[in-house]
C-alpha cells in the first residue's frame, strides 16, 4: 500500500540499521548495534505472536477435548520476556551512563548552541577559550547581534557566531545548549544525538564526531509556525580544515579589542 | 420537539441515556478528529493544494490541526468513550445496581464535558485560530501569546476547555468509584466482579490522580498568562526580537513533569477498559473461563500502580537529570512485565481452542483480535522507547507517532468498536449488521497497518513529528516523500472504511435484527434483563466451568443448570 522507496537498501549487517541515516559519531556505532538487536528481537516476537493469533483464528477445538491450559504455559514465556526486558534495560543503561552521567573531558572543544524561533546559532569561544557574556536585552538580530553578546566584555571580542556548526573529526566536543525563547529540540540524526534546548537552563552534551561529512541538524520539539524549517548544517571536517575555518571566521574586531 | 424527547435527552439522570450521550459526543469528536488528521496528511504531501474554505494551509494551520486532532482524540474519544460512555451504560447493570451512586452528578459531568467540547471547538473561530503547540502545549510557547498565532485567545480556550474537562472527569471518577464500592448487589464480591469493572475501578483511581494534577497545571499556566506569575516562564525571554515583560525564575520543566504525570496515566485510562473488555469477550466467544482471573486482576492493579511511576520516559532528552532517566527507564521496563503477562494470558485463552457452535468469529470477536494485534504491534516498540539511549534518537520522531497510534489509537479504537458491536443491543435492543461489520473490520485492519506501520521507517530515518513540510535548508527529509505519500493514501482508505461503520449504525438502529435478552449467551449481569432484586451466586466467567453443567451459567443463576 505504501511506497517503500527509501534512502537506503536493506543492510544485513549489525553496523547499520535499515533506514537510519549513516552514523558519523564515535558513540553511534554501539547505539546502532543495540537498535539493530532490539528491532530483530521485537520483530521476531511480533511475528511469533501473530502466528499464534492466526492459528487461534483457524483452529477449532475438537468437541469434548479439554486440554486445561497450565500455568507453566504462561509463566515460562513471561519469565523469558522479563529476562529479555532486563537485558534491554541493562545494555541500554550502560551506553546511557557513558553518554550522560559524566561531562566532557576538560580538554574537549567548547561550542555553544542557541535555539530561537526559527534558527540555530553556534558560538565558539575563540582564542581565549572563554565565552563572552550575553544579555537578553542586547539581542538584536537585524543589527548583527542575535545572541545578545555584551561587547563591553573583553571575552566576547573573539567569539565566533555562526549559523552552521563546523567540527573537527576525532576530537571530543562539549556542547552547551540554550534557548532564548521557547523549548527547541537539538537533533542531529547522523550523530545519534538529541537534547532539548530549554530557556532558563543550559544543557551540556558531549560526543566525538568521527566521520567527515555534512549532517542535517533539525528541531525536534514543536516551537511555533516555523518549526519545520528550523534546520541547520553540521560539517565534520579534518583538523587542518577546521583550523582554516576558524581563522577565516575570527572577527576582525578582535584585533581592535586587543589594542 | 416533544416534551418527552426533551425530557429524555436534556433532563435525564438515567445512566443508559447518559452513556449513549457520551458515546454520541465521542462519535462527533472522532469524526472531527479524523477529518483534521486527513487534512494534515494531505498537507504534508501536497502542501500547495488549495482546500475549500481555507485555501493553501499555512504552517501554523498545520500545527493547529495537529493540536486539535490530538486533543479531540485523547480527551473526547479515548477518555470519554471507554470510561464515561461505556461505564455509564454498562457498569451499573454489570454490578447489579439499578443506577449510578449519584445520578445527578453523572448528568452534571456529561453537561460539563459537552461545554468543554464546545469551548475547545470555539478555538478554531477566534482571531489567530486554534493553538499550535501540540496537545502537550509546552511553555513558554503556550505561556506567551506573542510566541505564535493561536497562542492568544486560542490557547486560552484550550486551557479553559481542558480545565472543565478535568473537573468533569474527576466528578465522573468519584461517581464510578462510589458506585463500584457501594452499589454492588448482594453476592457481588470483589473477586466476582467482571474484569471490565476491575478496569473501571483502577481507571477511576488513575483519573483522580491524573486529572486533578492536570487541572492544577492548567490553572497555573492560565495564571502565568494573565496574572504575571512565573511558574513556567524563566526570565530573559526574547520573542521575535522583543524582550518579554520580566518574569521571575519559573521553569518550563515544571510543566513537563505536571503534564506527563497526567499524560502517562492517561494512556492507561484509555486502554485499561479495553483490556478488561478483551478478557471478557475472549471468554464469551471462546466459551471458556478467563484464563487466570486473579492474575488478570493482579496485572490490572500492577499496571495502574506502575502507570503512575513512568511519566519521566517522555522526558529523557528534555533536560531532566540523566539519573532520573535511568529510574524512569527501569519503571517503564517493569510495566512491560504485567502488560506482557496480560497478552500471554489472552493468547493462552485463544490457543486452547474455541467452540465454534455458538458464534463463529462474530464482529466483536474480530475487533477484539484486532485490538490484540495492535496492542502487540504497538506494545513491542515500547521497550525500545523505554531505553533512554535509543529514545535519544527516536524521541519525537515518526517512530513514536507509529508507536502510540498503534497501541493507543488503533488498539483503543478497535476495542471501542468491539464494545459498540457487542453492547449495541443494550442501547437499541437490536444487533448490528454482521456483514457490514466484517467488511468494516477487515478494511480497517488493512488500512490501519498500512497507515501506521510505515511510520516506523520514517522515524528510523529521523523525521521529526509536527513538520508541516518535508522541505528545508537541509535535504534530509525530501527522500521520505514517497513513503509519506503512501501513508496519506492509506489514511484516506482507512477513513473511508469508517463510513461502513456509520452506515451500519444508522441501518442497525432501525432495521437490525432484534437481539432478544442475551444474544451472546453471556454470563454477566448486563444481559440478565432483570433490573430489580438481583443476587449474584458465582464468578463472572462460568463458561463450561463445571464438567457436567450447561454451556454457560449467568452470575445471577441460582443453580448451574441449562438456561
Amino acid at each position: 500500500m505504501s511506497a517503500i522507496a527509501g534512502p537506503s537498501s536493506l543492510a544485513l549487517s549489525t553496523d547499520r540499521v535499515w533506514w537510519m541515516p549513516p552514523n558519523g559519531a564515535l558513540h553511534g556505532f554501539a547505539i546502532d548495534r543495540l537498535m539493530w538487536w532490539n528491532l530483530v528481537a521485537l520483530s521476531a516476537l511480533f511475528l511469533l505472536a501473530h502466528v499464534a493469533l492466526l492459528l487461534a483464528m483457524v483452529r477449532r477445538r475438537k468437541t469434548g477435548a479439554r486440554r486445561e491450559a497450565s500455568w507453566r504455559l504462561e509463566l515460562i514465556p513471561l519469565a523469558l520476556l522479563t529476562l529479555l526486558y532486563a537485558w534491554m534495560a541493562i545494555s541500554a543503561q550502560r551506553l546511557w551512563a557513558v553518554a550522560r552521567y559524566q561531562g566532557a573531558a576538560p580538554n574537549a572543544l567548547q561550542v555553544e548552541v542557541t535555539g530561537m524561533q526559527f534558527q540555530w546559532y553556534f558560538r565558539y569561544p575563540g582564542a581565549d577559550a572563554v565565552f563572552g557574556a550575553t544579555r537578553p536585552e542586547l539581542i538584536n538580530a537585524p543589527a548583527g547581534n542575535p545572541l545578545g553578546l555584551d561587547r563591553t566584555d573583553p571575552h566576547s571580542a573573539d567569539d565566533i557566531v555562526s549559523s552552521s556548526l563546523v567540527l573537527p573529526a576525532g576530537r571530543e566536543v562539549d556542547i552547551g545548549i540554550r534557548s532564548i525563547d521557547v523549548i527547541h529540540g537539538f537533533f542531529i540524526p547522523g550523530m545519534r544525538l538529541k537534547q532539548n534546548a530549554v530557556p532558563g537552563m543550559e544543557m551540556h552534551i558531549h560526543f566525538t564526531p568521527s566521520v567527515v561529512g555534512d549532517y542535517p541538524i533539525l528541531c525536534s520539539q514543536v516551537c511555533g509556525l516555523g518549526h519545520a524549517r528550523m534546520q541547520a548544517h553540521l560539517r565534520i571536517v579534518s583538523v587542518s580544515e577546521y583550523a582554516a575555518w576558524l581563522a577565516s571566521h575570527a572577527p576582525r574586531r578582535a584585533e581592535g579589542a586587543g589594542r | 420537539m416533544s416534551l418527552a424527547i426533551r425530557r429524555r435527552w436534556f433532563a435525564t439522570t438515567d445512566h443508559r441515556t447518559i452513556g449513549i450521550a457520551y458515546l454520541l459526543l465521542s462519535l462527533v469528536a472522532v469524526a472531527v478528529g479524523t477529518v483534521l488528521s486527513l487534512l494534515m496528511r494531505i498537507h504534508i504531501v501536497w502542501p500547495d493544494l488549495k482546500l475549500p474554505f481555507w485555501g493553501v494551509v499555512p504552517p501554523e494551520g498545520y500545527l493547529a490541526l495537529v493540536t486539535m486532532h490530538g486533543t479531540l482524540m485523547v480527551f473526547f474519544v479515548l477518555t470519554t468513550a471507554p470510561v464515561n460512555g461505556f461505564a455509564s451504560l454498562v457498569l451499573p447493570v454489570q454490578i447489579g445496581a439499578q443506577r449510578m451512586a449519584f445520578p445527578l452528578l453523572n448528568a452534571v459531568s456529561l453537561w460539563l464535558t459537552l461545554v468543554s467540547f464546545a469551548v475547545l471547538l470555539a478555538a478554531f473561530f477566534v482571531p489567530g485560530g486554534a493553538p499550535i503547540s501540540g496537545w502537550t502545549n509546552y511553555p513558554p510557547l503556550s505561556a506567551i501569546a506573542a510566541a505564535g498565532p493561536g497562542q492568544a485567545t486560542g490557547m486560552d480556550l484550550w486551557l479553559v476547555s481542558i480545565g472543565i474537562f478535568c473537573f468533569a472527569s474527576v466528578l465522573a471518577a468519584i461517581n464510578l468509584l462510589t458506585t463500584i464500592i457501594s452499589k454492588r448487589c448482594a453476592g457481588m464480591t470483589l473477586l466476582r466482579m467482571p474484569l471490565t469493572v476491575w478496569s473501571w475501578l483502577v481507571t477511576a483511581v488513575l483519573i483522580l490522580f491524573a486529572f486533578s494534577i492536570l487541572f492544577a497545571a492548567v490553572v497555573l499556566l492560565l495564571s502565568d498568562r494573565h496574572l504575571a506569575t512565573s511558574f513556567f516562564v524563566p526570565p530573559g525571554e526574547v520573542i521575535d526580537g522583543v524582550l518579554v515583560a520580566p518574569h521571575a525564575n519559573g521553569s518550563p520543566m515544571l510543566w513537563l513533569h505536571l503534564f506527563w504525570f497526567f499524560g502517562h496515566p492517561e494512556v492507561y485510562i484509555a486502554i485499561l477498559p479495553a483490556m478488561g473488555l478483551t478478557s471478557s469477550l475472549l471468554a464469551n466467544f471462546t466459551r471458556r473461563p478467563v484464563f487466570g482471573y486473579r492474575f488478570m486482576v493482579g496485572t490490572t492493579l500492577a499496571i495502574g500502580f506502575f502507570g503512575l511511576l513512568v511519566w519521566g520516559h517522555h522526558m529523557f532528552v528534555s533536560g531532566m537529570n540523566p539519573y532520573a532517566g535511568t529510574a524512569f527507564a527501569l519503571t517503564t521496563m517493569a510495566i512491560a512485565v504485567p502488560s506482557s503477562g496480560k497478552v500471554l494470558g489472552w493468547l493462552a485463552m485463544l490457543l486452547r481452542g474455541r467452540d465454534s457452535r455458538v458464534h463463529p468469529l462474530p464482529t466483536p470477536m474480530l475487533f477484539t483480535l484486532g485490538f490484540l494485534s495492535f496492542f502487540i504491534a504497538g506494545g513491542l516498540t515500547g521497550p525500545i522507547l523505554a531505553q533512554p539511549v535509543l529514545d535519544a534518537y527516536l524521541h519525537n520522531t515518526y517512530f513514536v507517532v507509529a508507536h502510540f497510534h498503534l497501541i493507543m489509537a488503533m488498539a483503543g479504537m478497535f476495542s471501542l468498536f468491539a464494545a459498540v458491536y457487542y453492547w449495541f443491543p443494550l442501547m437499541t435492543g437490536r444487533l448490528m449488521n454482521e456483514w457490514l461489520g466484517k467488511w468494516h473490520f477487515w478494511l480497517s485492519l488493512i488500512g490501519a497497518y498500512a497507515t501506521f506501520f510505515p511510520m516506523h521507517f520514517a522515524g528510523l530515518a529521523g523525521q521529526p513529528r509536527h513538520y508541516a513540510q518535508l522541505t528545508g535548508s537541509t535535504s534530509a527529509l525530501s527522500s521520505l516523500l514517497p513513503l509519506q505519500t503512501g501513508i496519506t493514501h492509506s489514511a484516506l482508505f482507512l477513513a473511508t472504511a469508517q463510513l461502513l461503520f456509520l452506515v451500519n449504525l444508522v441501518w442497525s438502529t432501525q432495521r437490525g435484527r432484534v437481539a432478544g435478552l442475551n444474544p451472546w449467551q453471556a454470563t454477566t449481569l448486563e444481559w440478565a434483563g432483570t433490573d430489580v432484586g438481583c443476587k449474584v451466586f458465582r464468578g463472572p466467567y462460568e463458561y463450561r466451568f463445571h464438567t457436567n453443567s450447561a454451556d454457560f451459567v449467568m452470575q445471577c443463576a441460582e443453580e448451574a443448570e441449562q438456561e
